[in-house]
């Protein structure tokens, strides 16, 4: 199947939604094609999110702005947080008046708005899009993008599952929002995220930024997957024989869960909740209590084991390095959104807690959306030589070869899962395990040729290892402790660090300190 | 993991195999949802909480269940109430309010606003 559109969106979360709306509003033709289904698709649908929505008060923007400037190292930027506050409160806006959202009522009779539900944000957000006249593609992964002759991207193939055949679209302009990567963890919703987008952008040229924040852990009740995390602020944490484990916390002290989990079982308690916050947890998050109702646990009550998930750059900070206000590439015609692009601007190394991300998500989407509707307005609707970006798992540089998908994902999985060398890292651990990851790649690169169905694993295991090089490779470069990349053998902050770190490259991966020159 | 296809509830809609969004089910020969790729099952109950017939169940854990498990005892998991559980929660289903109305939960700060979300 073929489709031409002016814009495509690559993805179907909040980023994706935004962005869809927002070029449908500038009157392009629009397609947005995702992985699962939008609607029930990626981190937002499944978790729902707090959100920085801070009315336009100059203390309390200040406020909002100073707040994590210091936890994320100093590498946001005043300009973009502000831009972010003010879209993100416009579009927040929109949804209740547009979109119908239904914002709970506080005592005082005020619409709070500093929240969504995942599931009945992310209906309305597929029910807005098709209003608007964007064509939705379901069940339809991306596997690679199409370029024209000069550089441009110029639309993009991939597989449709469940209709079992190709498909393209010829587009103007795309906008990555593919969300970020969580190495199939099963970290609460984020199974789909596999870094695709960053790969796909990465075969055109296109850089990336902050990839040595990108080690985020999510606690869930052992063998579950909601990796809910506020209501632990409520949580003591024990040993087995019943001892507190001192210096374990959900927000300061999560290392210290992931330290002792290398070696023995960690257990927890919400006993700091009082009745009314038990009562009231329930309404906010109906979501937290699944694995507890369903697993006969009584968290106020009794202790259960937990276990961290990784969650990667989804609740990281790095991603696609942004060029431009639009959200723009190094690659002209290419947007990217959300959890795909680098959330720097805004948080710096950090955004623990939560509603940054969201935020990004809503502003990013809406501005690439515009942007990407401009740019292809601007191009016109001329034929245009194009050809197929795909390298990794689609065109081996070598004889195809049987390799094994599982086999490389279980290898990727093996280096950036475990708490003691993504969590806890060390130079000497990161070497040892990017000689792995190398190894990973050059066999994927060499001699892995999958297609049709099979393209869709295949690309999403060179996704991952492509991410995990760029994680590690950025993690060295960063010879310091800053924001969430804290290395064990340089424990500091080094105030000569204090740059953002770019990054790149495939078969050869680099990364620099932000404008240094080759 | 989804667990449970109640053929006695389901309504054969289609619902579960076009809102999952790691393509677990399949349409088996006499329209009901078949799991058929169980292990790619994320553990994320939008299935469950988009069936408007109450026919699923997921599971909280991330690894599958033996088949003497509750998961699979429907009579014990409608006598429990979590049958369809999620989705009364979230308030989905007609004459509900949504949940997203009553969300009001703690402020984890005395000088925070309370968490809806
Ligand atoms: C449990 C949990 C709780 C969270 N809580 C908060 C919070 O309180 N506040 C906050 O700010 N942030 C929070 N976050 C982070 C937040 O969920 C994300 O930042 C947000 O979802 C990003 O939106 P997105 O659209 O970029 O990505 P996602 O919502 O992850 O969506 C990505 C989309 O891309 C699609 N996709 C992926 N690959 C392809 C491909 N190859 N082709 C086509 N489509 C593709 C997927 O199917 C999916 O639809 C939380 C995350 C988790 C996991």
């Amino acid at each position: 199947m073929t489709l031409t559109a002016d814009v495509l969106v690559v993805g179907g979360g909040p980023a994706a939604t935004w962005a869809a709306l927002k070029a449908a509003g500038q009157g392009a033709s629009v397609v947005l094609a995702d992985k699962g289904y939008c609607g029930t698709s990626g981190a937002t649908a499944s978790g729902g999110t707090g959100v920085w929505y801070v009315p336009p008060e100059e203390k309390a923007r200040e406020a909002a702005m100073a707040s994590r400037e210091a936890l994320g190292g100093y590498l946001a930027d005043r300009r973009w947080m502000a831009r972010v506050l003010d879209e993100t409160y416009e579009r927040i806006n929109e949804l209740a008046d547009a979109g119908r959202y239904p914002f709970p009522v506080g005592l005082d009779g005020t619409s709070l708005r500093n929240g969504l539900q995942g599931p009945e944000y992310m209906r309305r957000q597929r029910i807005r899009v098709k209003r608007a006249g964007v064509t939705i593609l379901d069940h339809s992964p991306v596997t690679e993008l199409l370029v024209d002759a000069d550089g441009a991207v110029a639309g993009a193939a991939g597989y449709q599952r469940q209709a079992g055949r190709p498909f393209e679209v010829r587009a103007g302009a795309v906008v990555l929002a593919t969300g970020g990567c969580a190495f199939l963890s099963k970290a609460f919703g984020c199974n789909v995220n596999t870094g695709d987008g960053a790969l796909l952008a990465a075969e055109l040229g296109a850089e990336l930024s902050g990839m040595e924040f990108s080690n985020a852990y999510g606690i869930a009740p052992e063998h579950t997957s909601v990796t809910k995390t506020a209501f632990y602020n409520y949580a003591t944490f024990y040993r087995a024989d019943g001892e507190v484990l001192e210096g374990a916390g959900s927000q300061r002290g999560r290392s210290v869960i992931a330290r002792t989990l290398l070696s023995e079982k960690v257990f927890c308690k919400l006993d700091l909740a009082d009745d009314a916050a038990r009562k009231a947890m329930r309404l906010a998050q109906p979501n937290f209590f699944l694995t507890f109702d369903r697993l006969g646990v009584n968290p106020f009550t009794d202790t259960f084991a937990v276990t961290l998930l990784a969650e990667g750059t989804v609740r990281g900070t790095g991603g696609i390095r942004i060029v431009d206000d639009g959200c723009g590439t190094t690659v002209p015609g290419l947007y990217v959104a959300g959890d795909a692009a680098t959330r720097e601007l805004i948080c710096g190394g950090f955004t623990g807690g939560g509603s940054h991300n969201a935020a990004w998500a809503i502003s990013s989407g809406s501005w690439a959306g515009r942007a990407a509707a401009q740019f292809a307005r601007a191009l016109g609707r001329g034929t245009r030589q194009v050809s197929a970006a795909g390298g990794a798992g689609l065109r081996p540089t070598g004889g195809s070869s049987d390799v094994d998908v599982a086999e490389i994902i279980r290898t990727v999985q093996a280096e950036v899962l475990p708490y003691d060398k993504n969590y806890l890292r060390h130079g000497d651990v990161l070497r040892t395990a990017l000689k792995e990851l190398d190894g990973a790649w050059s066999s994927v690169r060499s001699g892995l040729r999958a297609e049709g169905a099979a393209a869709v694993p295949a690309r999403q295991a060179a996704a991952m290892v492509a991410h995990a090089r760029w994680m590690y490779t950025s993690a060295l470069a960063r010879n310091e402790s800053r924001g969430m990349a804290k290395r064990l053998d340089r424990p500091d902050l080094d105030p000569a660090q204090h740059h953002r770190i770019t990054s790149g490259g495939l078969d050869e991966v680099w990364a620099r300190p932000e404008g240094a020159l080759t | 993991m989804i667990e449970l296809v109640s053929a006695e509830r389901c309504i054969t809609c289609d619902k579960c195999i076009e809102v999952c969004p790691t393509n677990v089910f399949d349409r088996g020969e006499d329209g009901l949802p078949v799991i058929s790729r169980q292990s790619d099952c994320q553990t994320c109950f939008q299935c469950e909480a988009n069936c408007p017939a109450d026919a699923l169940f997921v599971a909280p854990q991330t690894h599958p269940l033996p088949a003497e498990s509750f998961a699979h005892d429907e009579e014990h998991l409608r006598h429990s109430g979590l049958l369809g559980s999620y989705r009364r929660e979230i308030g989905w289903g007609s004459g509900r309010t949504p949940g997203a109305a009553r969300a009001i939960g703690p402020a984890l700060s005395p000088a925070g606003q309370p968490l809806i979300s």
